[in-house]
């Protein structure tokens, strides 16, 4: 059966990633404020931080499908805002919900990137399809629709449907919510993988703690739509910032003053 | 003044769109089966509900004219009357009617629930136009399809006339004077009249849901707002452009 380490990827050169004081609003709500990053050619770059405080949005930004209040995204030195910035870097999305097209079985999802872009010959597209469901454990479900699978098996195969793209910069939107530990060490590997073997350029969206100290090269923590931390996960250890660290170890206070009024 | 700038803005964004998948035109012979798919889909399952209203129709055409006709004289131009009408009115509007309804609503929902759950997203990031996979097969497709359903109204619609014609006791006329008259009165130019008008609003009932479904904000609860808002707006342009399409054929 194959394994991460043989995924079916040839070399391709990697993609940078640049945000330049990026600030979004939606109305007069300020969703990203000058969030300035880069992201070098195969490294793997971990985005954290609570749940509205802006991390998919800024994915959205690099794959061009929002475009910046302020400030500019590049990729490879294009302007992620253009289209055809997409045509230059192959870029892959694995949106949190998985977003698989739900007319098309599983083997269609996988094969439409390719069959599109004309990449390989039905055989050559079989290959790689069947290739990459083996590796995320989902042979079995080649044929079904994406309503008979389960929320984890529709986040494996919007996994497996990126790697069939054979990406040179991956953008995961939290991959390991609902997920088993067996198959979240299964996803850590591949993004491990891609960088070691094929000097892919992964940025992660996670509030998973243990998968971003354990692939990471850089970290950032978003709160509030500002980056606050910026720096090695080694550092996150302790953080100089309050904040920061609140994040990273909340307390659990049983007898937290907010709840006490719910008692009866 | 905000829902002129809605309505602007949805002219405009629907022009756009109609430009984008006019510009993938190329790759429409190796989109074929997308094609097949969205003719059948249009087309074939749509044939007999256009059937049995078309039946009704031409059948209620007759027995209006003949029942109004028999006091004035002029119950043996029901052919005419029934051909004509179906020809170059009712033909093509019913089909555009049903196609709004039936289809239309369909496309709509499709997309908005393609949009609402990222699908559409998906798609862009993928380097694959939407307009290219989503919109072009539809637009070709309606245009293959909306003469085969017109034509068949017309038919069906002349067959009711005719068999209401013959056997309702006040107009009794048989089907070889019927379609007599109906020959006498009508040329080809009336059938391709009325195609002319079918495509028309064939096409605008496709590009409108198809942008309505793609233009879809919010969550699930949108996917129905957006069906009612697509076809409401196909009901309505498909009699306005009746009237500016009569117009213009008539030479106006």
């Amino acid at each position: 059966m194959p394994t991460p380490s043989d995924l079916p990827l040839p070399p391709a050169a990697a993609a940078s990633v640049t945000l330049e004081h990026l600030s979004k609003s939606f109305g007069t709500f300020e969703v990203l404020h000058d969030v300035s990053l880069s992201v070098t050619p195969g490294e793997i770059f971990v985005l954290m931080g609570p749940s509205g405080s802006g991390k998919s949005v800024l994915l959205k930004h690099i794959v061009g499908l929002e475009q910046p209040t302020a400030g500019r995204v590049s990729v490879d030195r294009h302007d992620a805002s253009d289209p055809t910035t997409r045509e230059k870097v192959r870029m892959a999305l694995v949106f949190q919900a998985g977003a698989l097209f739900n007319s098309m079985t599983v083997y269609d999802n996988l094969a439409l990137y390719p069959r599109e872009h004309r990449l390989a010959s039905e055989e050559g597209i079989r290959d790689k399809v069947m290739r990459a469901l083996q590796i995320l454990s989902l042979e079995n479900a080649a044929h079904k629709v994406p309503a008979e699978l389960s929320g984890g098996m529709k986040k494996r195969v919007a996994i497996a449907r990126a790697l069939v793209m054979e990406p040179q910069l991956m953008l995961y939107d939290e991959p390991t919510s609902e997920l088993d530990p067996v198959m979240s060490a299964t996803i850590a590997e591949i993004i491990a993988t891609l960088k070691e073997q094929y000097h892919v350029t992964s940025m992660v969206v996670t509030h998973d703690r243990d998968l971003a100290l354990g692939i990471a090269d850089r970290v950032g923590i978003l709160l509030g739509g500002r980056l606050v931390f910026l720096g090695p996960p080694s550092a996150l250890s302790q953080p100089a910032d309050p904040r920061v660290a609140d994040f990273l170890n909340p307390r659990i206070d049983l007898q937290n003053p907010r709840f006490k009024q719910l008692e009866t | 003044m905000r829902p002129l700038v809605r309505v602007l803005e949805g002219i405009g964004s629907t022009l756009q769109l109609l430009v984008r998948a006019a510009s993938y035109t190329p790759t429409l012979p190796r989109q074929f089966g997308r094609f097949i798919e969205q003719c059948y889909l249009i087309g074939y399952t749509t044939m007999p509900i256009v059937a049995i209203l078309s039946f009704f129709i031409g059948s209620v055409l007759a027995l209006q004219s003949g029942h109004a006709g028999q006091n004035v004289g002029y119950k043996q131009f029901i052919g005419a009357l029934v051909g004509l009408t179906m020809a170059r009115e009712l033909g093509p509007v019913m089909a555009a009617v049903l196609l709004a309804g039936r289809v239309g609503s369909a496309i709509a929902a499709e997309l908005a629930s393609m949009k609402v759950y990222q699908e559409v997203d998906a798609l862009e990031t993928m380097n694959i136009p939407p307009a290219r996979m989503l919109v072009l097969p539809r637009l070709a497709a309606v245009l293959a399809m909306m003469p085969v359903l017109t034509i068949m109204a017309d038919l069906v619609g002349w067959f009711g006339g005719a068999i209401v014609a013959k056997y309702t006791h006040f107009i009794s006329i048989d089907p070889t004077s019927y379609f007599a008259n109906l020959r006498q009165y009508m040329d080809f130019s009336d059938v391709l009249n009325g195609l002319i008008k079918a495509e028309v609003f064939g096409f605008t009932v496709v590009l409108v849901c198809c942008n309505i479904g793609l233009n879809t904000r919010g969550g699930p609860r949108e996917i129905g707002a957006s069906v009612t808002r697509a076809v409401v707006t196909s009901l309505i342009l498909i009699l306005v452009l009746d009237f500016f399409v009569t117009k213009a054929l008539m030479g106006d």
